[in-house]
């Protein structure tokens, strides 16, 4: 699957299918720091991404 | 995972609620946290004048939205800092915003009122810029407050934020601070009221709330705030937070509860020691304000 992440913005290819949770631990992110969107949607950590999903990880931690 | 007030497929998991929500619920959920935190710390009252200080970020927005949402008269402010494209960005968030809800926008921007940005304060005062820029936010959303008539200034400090300055005030036992680190800090001479109800909410929902509630907001960090203190401070609460959730919300609420009646006395010893600037008039406790001070060496300072 694709993953768009941000901060710097980039795109990463992984594998699926894999579960939200999973995924996050994989990137080494911290499930607190981030929402993941499929498509459009927010998913739940339970969720199974497909190999062919469109995913974007969006931290959500500001500095100011 | 299901939606636990209504059984239907669930968006997003609060794991310090041991819960998760589908849409609805959750934008019935952020709005209800906000609620109890203003009734509980006597923010707002419905017949005053809210306003909302915003920098087109998820805080801000979600904050108009749900205060809108629960029927105060909230107007926004904007600042513009001078930090390039970014505040150029910025601004085009709160200023669509505020366009597409029919609400008023107030902007104000530093370089062309005031002769200086950011990244000039910070190369005149050589300390780092969210320094500069915490100041200049203090000052002048308090004085655009009191400009317009408004009663409280309400702005979208949340609790992962609140947590992160607790952790920080805590390891220097800063004690002036933290005996001003409150919910609610109440109308004096040359000061509006402030208010924080997003205490309730950590940022991983105000995010979510924006998402949910279509609301689009800049995504990108602030370029001048990367790697500060204050994000490392998140940083380490979150790992904490991760293995065990609640963690912050004890840390915070707990210190509200049990800390601040402790420091009363501080924070009426340090109220009594403000004047007022011999320039601007403002609150201030030296004959001249931090902030006119900053405008002051801003201008005799090259770029």
């Amino acid at each position: 699957m694709q993953v768009h992440l941000h901060n710097p913005k980039r795109d990463v290819e992984v594998t699926g299918p894999l579960r939200v949770t999973d995924l996050v631990r994989q990137l080494g992110l911290n499930r607190e720091s981030v929402l993941v969107i499929r498509g459009d949607s927010l998913v739940t950590g339970d969720v199974t991404l497909a190999d062919d999903d469109a995913v974007e990880i969006r931290p959500v931690i500001s500095g100011g | 995972m299901k939606c636990k007030p209504c059984g239907e497929q669930a968006v997003i998991e609060v794991r310090r609620h041991r819960a998760a929500f589908c849409r609805d619920c959750f934008l019935h959920h952020c709005r209800e946290q906000a609620r109890r935190a203003i009734s509980s710390h006597q923010m707002i009252r419905h017949s005053e004048r809210v306003l909302v200080a915003i920098s087109g970020g998820k805080d801000s927005l979600a904050l108009w939205d749900i205060l809108v949402e629960l029927g105060y008269q909230a107007d926004g402010v904007y600042l513009g800092l001078g930090i390039g494209d970014y505040s150029d960005t910025s601004r085009t968030y709160a200023e669509k915003y505020s366009a597409d809800r029919g609400l008023t926008l107030h902007v104000v921007d530093i370089p062309t009122e005031h002769g200086f940005a950011i990244p000039d304060a910070a190369r005149a005062t050589k300390r780092v810029p969210c320094s500069a820029c915490g100041l200049s936010k203090r000052h002048l959303l308090n004085k655009a407050a009191l400009d317009g008539g408004y009663a409280v200034l309400a702005t979208g400090h949340n609790l992962d934020d609140e947590a992160a300055v607790l952790f920080g005030n805590v390891m220097q036992w800063n004690v002036g601070y933290l005996a001003r680190q409150r919910p609610m800090l109440p109308e004096t001479e040359g000061f509006a009221r402030r208010v924080k109800p997003l205490i309730r909410l950590g940022e991983r929902e105000t995010a979510a709330y924006c998402l949910l509630a279509g609301i689009d907001y800049i995504i990108e960090e602030c370029p001048m705030a990367a790697g500060n203190r204050h994000l490392r401070y998140k940083e380490t609460l979150n790992e904490i937070e991760e293995r065990s959730p609640g963690a912050k919300t004890a840390f915070y609420m707990q210190f509200l509860e049990h800390m601040l009646p402790v420091l009363d006395s501080v924070a009426e010893s340090e109220h009594d020691l403000v004047g007022e600037c011999s320039r601007c008039g403002a609150p201030s406790t030296s004959d001249v304000c931090a902030f006119c001070k900053l405008v002051e060496r801003s201008a005799n300072t090259p770029a």
